[in-house]
């Protein structure tokens, strides 16, 4: 492959530039009589360029305006996550996960934790269980917003966005008052969450279910059956049932494809087989059917979320083996072995027994998975990452060919691509 | 799903594949399979295609990286039966020189899976469509996810006001990377025998109380 990009087209070519890529549509330039011969040309997309949603670079072979070829450059974000980690300790490594998919950052430490609680062997409490999977579905809206919002916005929608990152405020705070962070949040731990849910929580996050469904029924208003943004996605970037489980697609990606997968359910991690809600299944696997999944998924999630709310069980937050979970602040004023045990937790950090182990969760994006090795010492030997966006991105090829460049950027936005886990 | 059936659906898979096995264990659950390299595009066809097993889907290849082995490399292949609902693991080991058969014919989803590994690991593979570096940087040097390559890297990039251009040198720490040897012998914490753990133990190889 070429590494040299050109810009220039035939003879009377209008070349698109990436900032035309909202508008759609043919540009025609033949004039009136003459026949033009368009050669295919080589366009850069990216990497700054708002519709690639981070820093994504595409190679694309254009024959007039349909993509002929789409070649993905990547790693502009790597930072060797999985090498730094293999360098920490296992609670050290915690908040490098928050920052691979900044938008969904506590399942993406949920994930992680509970990979080293497969290999320590330990379950967290329940009520541990049931604050972790409440804000993992605080976080799948959280996720979900984000993604059908400026998909919206790349298609052309630009109130949506501005509705949905007030509601993404509501919940962020949330999370900060969970966890002191609206962001990397470093709230779960090996063993439980760091701290308990503050007084009052509960009823604010209930309060907020009950006015949430406002929202959705206006977002669903804005776009759901919005005839230019139905024009932009239903049948552009088609994915067969056969062509998501060959390519390795998760997530609503595959579930937009009509299979009934969904890890919550058929792998159920935590308490969510207590929960009752439904997996949305799409039909046709087109753009404007992941956006329907998305869509209910929400909805699904806000299902989840009162039942938490409403069961949320009394008892500790995290495990009381001190081996793993730091003792409270007051026991180490009174304890010698207390403040030992503190002291030796965040210097040296637990030992974890040799053994390996893949992880996956069922991240807002799909399947979320950790694949850790432990040699029996304080720091993870391996901890490879397995992050559901960097299968769908490798997709963006066989889903855009043949469609328009603006589409290109619908196939995209669908895929809810975030560079902070494909790069890693 | 219990470790008795991941046994006997090892069983089953060890059958079927016959020779290519070295290895089935389930350990926490996980049933991993380790085979002969160049049979693994046999036994992931296989795993995919029979009904007993149904693997359909590629979640993710990676590698391990162990240098005190002959063959340093495991290479990894996490499978998911959709079918069955089922999850194992395949490895294999190699080394820096030896290709291993790409799995792209299989499951397409293993090209960038399998750049991903070239790029980092710098374990090479044989007929794959478009082996190219994939997350380091535009003429990166070197596999930096091996055991041997230093955390911190060999050069750092910046932008050269002089030149109006990114320019990259070797990388200058202002403080050396620090890393402390935390294996003590804390109790419930670790079994490694320090210097002078022997002391402790008694003549009739028991350890005082």
């Amino acid at each position: 492959m070429s590494m040299t990009v050109s810009t220039e087209s035939a003879t009377g070519v209008v070349s698109t530039g990436p900032a035309m890529t909202g508008l759609g549509g043919a540009i025609s330039a033949s004039g009136p009589e003459t026949k033009t011969q368009i050669k295919p040309y080589t366009m850069n997309f990216g990497p700054q360029h708002p519709a690639a949603h981070g820093v994504l670079r595409l190679v694309m072979e254009l024959n007039g305006e349909v993509v002929e070829r789409c070649d993905p450059h990547i790693g502009l974000l790597h930072r060797g996550t999985e090498k730094l980690i293999e360098y920490k300790t296992y609670i050290q490594a915690v908040p490098y996960f928050d920052r691979l998919d900044y938008v969904s950052p506590m399942c993406m430490e949920h994930a992680y934790v509970l990979g080293i609680e497969n290999l320590l062997q330990i379950k967290a409490p329940l009520r541990a269980q049931y604050i972790r999977v409440l804000f993992s579905e605080i976080t799948r809206i959280l996720n979900h917003i984000l993604s059908i919002t400026t998909g919206a916005l790349d298609v052309g929608a630009i109130t949506p966005a501005l509705w949905g990152f007030e509601e993404r405020e509501i919940l962020m705070e949330f999370y900060e008052r969970v966890s002191g962070a609206r962001l990397h949040a470093n709230y779960f731990r090996p063993g439980g969450v760091a701290w308990d849910i503050p007084d009052g929580l509960l009823d604010d996050i209930w309060a907020f279910t009950e006015r949430f469904p406002k929202f959705m029924d206006d977002l669903e208003g804005l776009l759901t059956e919005n005839r230019i943004f139905k024009q932009r996605t239903v049948d552009i970037g088609i994915v067969t049932k056969e062509q998501a489980l060959d390519w390795a697609f998760t997530g609503p990606m595959l579930r937009g494809s009509g299979v009934a997968w969904d890890l919550r359910k058929s792998q159920p991690y935590e308490v969510y087989d207590r929960m009752e809600f439904d997996v949305p299944v799409g039909l046709t696997g087109d753009c404007w059917a992941r956006y329907l999944v998305r869509m209910e998924e929400m909805k699904q999630s806000l299902r989840i979320i009162r039942q938490c709310c409403k069961e949320m069980p009394a008892g500790p937050y995290k495990i009381e083996d001190r081996k793993v979970s730091p003792p409270p602040r007051g026991e180490m004023k009174r304890s010698m072995e207390a403040l030992i045990h503190h002291f030796k937790l965040f210097t040296e950090g637990f030992h974890v027994p040799a053994g390996e182990t893949y992880t996956a969760i069922e991240a807002p994006k799909g399947e979320f998975g950790v694949y850790l090795v432990s040699d029996g010492t304080n720091k993870p030997y391996r901890c490879k990452i397995r992050a559901p966006g960097f299968a769908h991105l490798q997709g963006l090829d066989f889903m855009s060919k043949g469609h328009m460049l603006a589409d290109a950027v619908a196939n995209i936005a669908s895929m809810d691509i975030v560079f902070g886990e494909i790069d890693r | 799903m219990s470790e008795q059936a991941l046994k006997e659906l090892g069983d089953v898979i060890a059958a079927k594949i016959g020779g290519d096995v070295l290895k089935v264990e389930v350990r926490l659950g996980e049933l991993m399979v380790t085979v002969k390299r160049p049979a693994i595009l046999a036994v992931l066809t296989a795993l995919r295609d029979d009904p007993a097993t149904r693997f359909e889907q590629l979640t993710d290849i990676t590698a391990v990286d162990y240098p005190d082995r002959a063959e340093r490399f495991e290479v990894v292949y996490q499978l998911l039966s959709y079918t069955h609902n089922r999850r194992m693991r395949v490895k294999l080991a190699t080394d820096e020189d030896t290709p291993v058969p790409s799995a792209v014919a299989v499951f397409s989803a293993a090209n960038w899976f399998e750049r991903e590994v070239w790029d980092l690991f710098g374990i090479f593979f044989e007929n794959h469509p478009d082996l190219r570096r994939i997350l380091t940087d535009y003429g990166f040097e070197g596999h930096p996810f091996r055991k041997d390559f230093p955390l911190t890297g060999y050069v750092e990039a910046r932008y050269d006001e002089d030149q109006k251009r990114v320019i990259y040198e070797p990388v200058r720490l202002t403080q050396d990377f620090r890393a402390f040897d935390f294996l003590s012998p804390w109790e419930g914490m670790t079994n490694v025998m320090l210097p002078g753990d022997e002391k402790a133990a008694l003549q009739d190889g028991s350890k005082k109380p």
